[in-house]
């Protein structure tokens, strides 16, 4: 079958389409994941932790979706990326499997036994279930801007060259693991704030302000790390849009701060981090407005501009190689066939808003805030 | 080469995890229709007691639901931590599948089933039973995704090799989509989840009403389970997965292993009900055969022969030595990537590719393979035969007890026949047979595919990442772990909320409430 798009067009969607879904997932499962971080800090009764729980009960699950389709899109779009990383990352994503392996067995099973040891493990359980991962993951994101130790055989079998965890650990990455933590605090407090009453919404306020202000600081000292002593990749030639999907075909060169080449060729992509920077500022302002509804609206738009920023500054390249520049995956040569890449586009465009009508039918029917009182008169609740 | 302890150590814990995932995955899928249809009756009949049943069920369905979402994570990650090189080998074809669960199937699910247990007071009753019904519909198209893809490991259909990525791509969506192993797949096992869905509130009934509890509760869950566990069991023993393996060139070293079949037989096969397969001598002792059985269910014919294992590993013989062909002309390619030549030679010799990988194990460079290699790389092609006899006779025999079980609780309930004991008995003891059967079925399907990940196409031996020892032993104590101390804290809530019993709705005057349950079983026969 001929497929009517061109095979650049193709890639570039899928680039944006991967990118799309990180960021549904940032922005979705990450206040949920935001708001698992904050329970031991803002709820401290067995009530209020359970209304912090059932403030994020009904809807984690559908959101936690949107990771389980990240690594859906990965895998069928991106197959040698799917493949290396995962593998380079082993035990980092042992850690987050191990986590997220709690998440759904805490929600369900915490408030089925009135036991005062079972909930406080089921609580430290959920918090882990949001702690790690939104670690790991912007430790990972850290990882790609600094590149990843690894190269292909002639056969395209990934070999990754690093250690155990500790190489994965390097300052840079951690930096980046931090911005990724006051991040889903700040957008977590935001739900809180929404979906909350009392003392609960006051302390989420608290954590909003704090993880607003960390994000700025930390995402800004990244940002400046970026331009000074970071390498960035370039590739210098071999590398067609339309050419076969085989890493091994370019030339790569590493110059440091050369991950602003895209910024400075186009200064539209600029929006991204401006938005990573004004976004939090704006979030802390409405929530001291006490504007709920848009400070939630303004912290997901600076998730989107956080996320975007390494998306675009990385661009061609989506899984740089720190020990073998030449092998870093891109989006020009590590697709899937113009074929599957065309099929799942049209899946996507077709299905993606339908998932995002009934997404938006489900928060409409739970709306309001959970309150002490509604947890008290029973009915099925977390 | 690859270092063997990886890959024997992935290959556990992969089928560890999966295992472990569908103790869970069956009853997702055979209670959401169970509660889709108890709903149903509450919202036409109005009686309390069929919300009760499904606010019941619905929390044992929870309890599990948790468990299955939480470990199915650890599948979609394992493809990629686990099993690099086959990611990206089969990421084309294999990677859609999984995508399109995620985004038609798994979104709808897991969006919905917050809904039907937080929903009760927010939604009107018709639009809480579509919430129920959508979640069901989306476990189960969530299955059938998932066959698709396992059934393209079984039988690699719309691909092809591509020198120029060293990886298969599709060629076709509607042939790997209406692969007749993934419909027979798909069928054979939904109706194993609605079997063990029935199972389970049929023992558990079965358990309320020798107790003497909750009897008239019991009576009408025990008369749903047993209506739905027939239909269910039937569907899944008569459109079983014999069908598929038809249309399959690469499954009849499957079927041969599974019925110790090492000689070809005059057609039609017999079918051993009983032997002691000895993978040494290649002989069977001990056979009990009834003739014509397997050659009729093999091929649908009685003249089609059923090829036995010997003659199967000639042929893969030659095939392995057509490999060699593949793999030399890819090496040309490598060296002069616009030597026309060398891409003829594998165009022809691509669907071989495989069997001469197969070679890998023994030697670096397939090229200079001797005889003696060539032939034990065929001969790999032949999988474990005993263990694969035994657990597909397991399997079977459960099935064929499924039905006769199911029609006799679907008499007992139509016929108001409560008081055979013994019925009740069997139902109760009967609960963990579903998950033997559904587990030996996935150990057949899957290591009857040994040696390969897709067959004929990736050995497993290949397929795995270039991750050390020390990783994997970690990961398999982390999923050990785990997976254990979550399993003793599921049967724990799973007891104490069946010993608990339904919160049940106080019944109206006794005199109405004979009349509307009479109805109600008219409404169910």
């Amino acid at each position: 079958m001929t497929v009517p798009l061109d095979y650049e067009i193709l890639r570039l969607a899928w680039w944006a389409l991967l990118g799309l879904v990180l960021i549904g997932f940032a922005v979705m499962d990450g206040f949920d994941m935001g708001v698992a971080i904050l329970l031991p800090v803002v709820a401290r009764t067995d009530t209020e932790r359970r209304v912090v729980i059932n403030s994020i009960g009904p809807v984690w699950d559908g959101n936690q979706v949107w990771l389980i389709l990240g690594g859906g899109a990965a895998f069928a779009a991106w197959p040698p990326l799917y493949a290396t990383a995962f593998s380079a990352f082993y035990i980092p994503l042992l850690l987050v499997l191990a986590a997220l392996i709690l998440r759904p067995v805490g929600f369900d099973f915490r408030n089925k036994v009135e036991h005062r040891h079972w909930r406080t493990w089921w609580d430290w359980a959920l918090f882990l279930g949001g702690f790690v991962p939104t670690l790991v993951f912007g430790v990972a994101m850290g990882n790609l801007l600094i590149g990843v130790p690894f190269h292909f055989t002639s056969e395209l079998r990934a070999i990754y060259t690093g250690g155990f965890l500790f190489d994965l650990l390097q300052p840079f990455p951690l930096l980046c693991g931090l911005v990724s933590l006051a991040m889903l605090v700040m957008h977590g407090g935001t739900f809180l704030v929404l979906k909350t009453e009392g003392v609960i919404e006051t302390r989420a306020r608290r954590a909003v302000l704090l993880g607003a202000v960390a994000l700025v600081g930390l995402f800004t000292f990244a940002g400046a790390l970026v331009a000074t002593i970071i390498d960035g990749h370039l590739v210098v030639s071999g590398l067609p849009g339309d050419g076969p999907s085989n890493p091994l075909l370019k030339k790569v060169t590493v110059d440091a701060g050369g991950w602003l080449a895209n910024y400075v060729e186009y200064p539209w992509m600029l929006a991204a981090p401006l938005l990573g920077v004004f976004g939090p500022l704006v979030t802390a302002l409405l929530t001291v407005m006490r504007r709920s509804g848009w400070a939630f609206v303004s912290s997901a738009a600076a998730v989107f501009g956080v996320v975007s920023t390494t998306g675009l500054a990385l661009f061609p390249f989506i899984l740089p190689s720190s020990t073998n520049p030449s092998h870093g995956l891109t989006v020009w040569d590590a697709s899937s066939s113009p074929l599957t890449l065309f099929i799942m586009l049209i899946a996507t465009v077709v299905v993606l808003p339908i998932v995002a009508s009934y997404t938006v039918f489900v928060y409409r029917v739970l709306r309001g805030k959970v309150t002490a009182a509604h947890i008290e008169s029973g009915g099925h609740m977390y | 080469m690859t270092e063997l302890g990886v890959v024997e150590l992935s290959r556990l814990q992969f089928a560890l995890t999966a295992m472990y995932h569908f103790l869970f995955v069956p009853l997702t899928l055979g209670l959401a229709w169970l509660l889709a249809v108890m709903e149903s009756i509450w919202v036409m009949t109005g009686r309390e007691v069929w919300r009760d049943m499904t606010k019941f069920w619905g929390k044992l369905f929870g309890i599990n639901f948790a468990m299955g979402v939480a470990t199915g994570i650890t599948m979609e990650f394992q493809f990629g931590t686990n099993w690099a090189y086959y990611s990206h080998f089969v990421g084309d074809i294999f990677g859609a599948p999984l995508a399109l669960e995620g985004l038609t199937a798994f979104f709808l699910e897991s969006t919905f089933v917050g809904l039907f247990f937080f929903g009760w007071d927010k939604l009107r009753p018709p639009i809480h039973l579509l919430v129920t019904w959508l979640v069901a519909l989306g476990s189960s198209l969530s299955a059938m995704w998932i066959l698709v893809a396992n059934a393209w490991m079984q039988n690699p259909v719309g691909s092809a090799f591509n020198p120029d990525t060293m990886r298969m791509e599709l060629t076709s969506l509607g042939e790997v989509f209406f692969n007749p192993v993934a419909q027979a797949k798909f069928v054979h096992t939904v109706s194993g989840g609605y079997v063990t869905g029935a199972m389970f509130v049929l023992s558990i009934s079965a358990w309320f009403l020798l107790r003497g509890r909750h009897v008239d509760f019991a009576k009408r869950s025990f008369a749903v389970a047993a209506a739905f566990g027939m239909a269910a069991s039937l569907s899944s023993v008569v459109l079983g997965d014999e069908s598929g393996y038809v249309a399959s060139e690469n499954q009849k070293m499957k079927i041969a292993a599974m019925e110790a079949m090492w000689e070809t037989e005059p057609a039609p096969a017999g079918f051993t009900v009983f032997g002691i397969p000895d993978q040494e001598t290649h002989q069977t002792h001990a056979e009990i055969k009834i003739p014509w059985a397997l050659g009729l269910i093999a091929t649908r014919s009685v003249s089609d022969p059923v090829l036995g294992i010997r003659e199967l590993v000639e042929i893969n013989e030659r095939r392995v030595r057509s490999g060699i062909l593949a793999i030399d002309a890819l090496e040309r390619l490598r060296a002069d990537r616009d030597d026309a030549q060398a891409r003829q030679t594998i165009a022809r010799h691509a669907g071989d590719l495989g069997f001469g990988l197969l070679l890998r194990r023994y030697v670096d460079d397939p090229r200079r393979a001797t005889p003696d290699q060539i032939r034990a790389a065929a001969n790999d092609t032949v999988p474990r035969v005993a263990p694969l006899f035994w657990a597909f006779r397991i399997m079977v025999a459960c099935g064929f007890w499924f039905i006769a079980l199911f029609a006799m609780a679907l008499w007992v309930s139509t016929k108001r026949a409560f008081g055979k004991r013994w019925v009740l008995w069997l139902a109760l003891f009967s609960l963990p047979l579903p998950w033997v059967a559904n587990e030996v079925g996935w150990f057949v399907a899957e290591f009857g595919r040994q040696p390969w990940t897709v067959d004929g196409v990736l050995p497993t031996f290949l397929s795995v990442s270039s991750v050390g020892t020390t990783q994997v032993w970690t990961s398999l104590a982390v999923f050990v772990v785990f997976y254990s101390a979550l399993l003793v804290a599921d049967l724990y809530l799973l007891i104490k909320y069946i010993r608990k019993g339904p919160a049940l709705t106080p019944e109206p005057p006794a005199s109405l409430s004979r009349r509307a349950s009479a109805q109600a079983l008219v409404a169910e026969e």
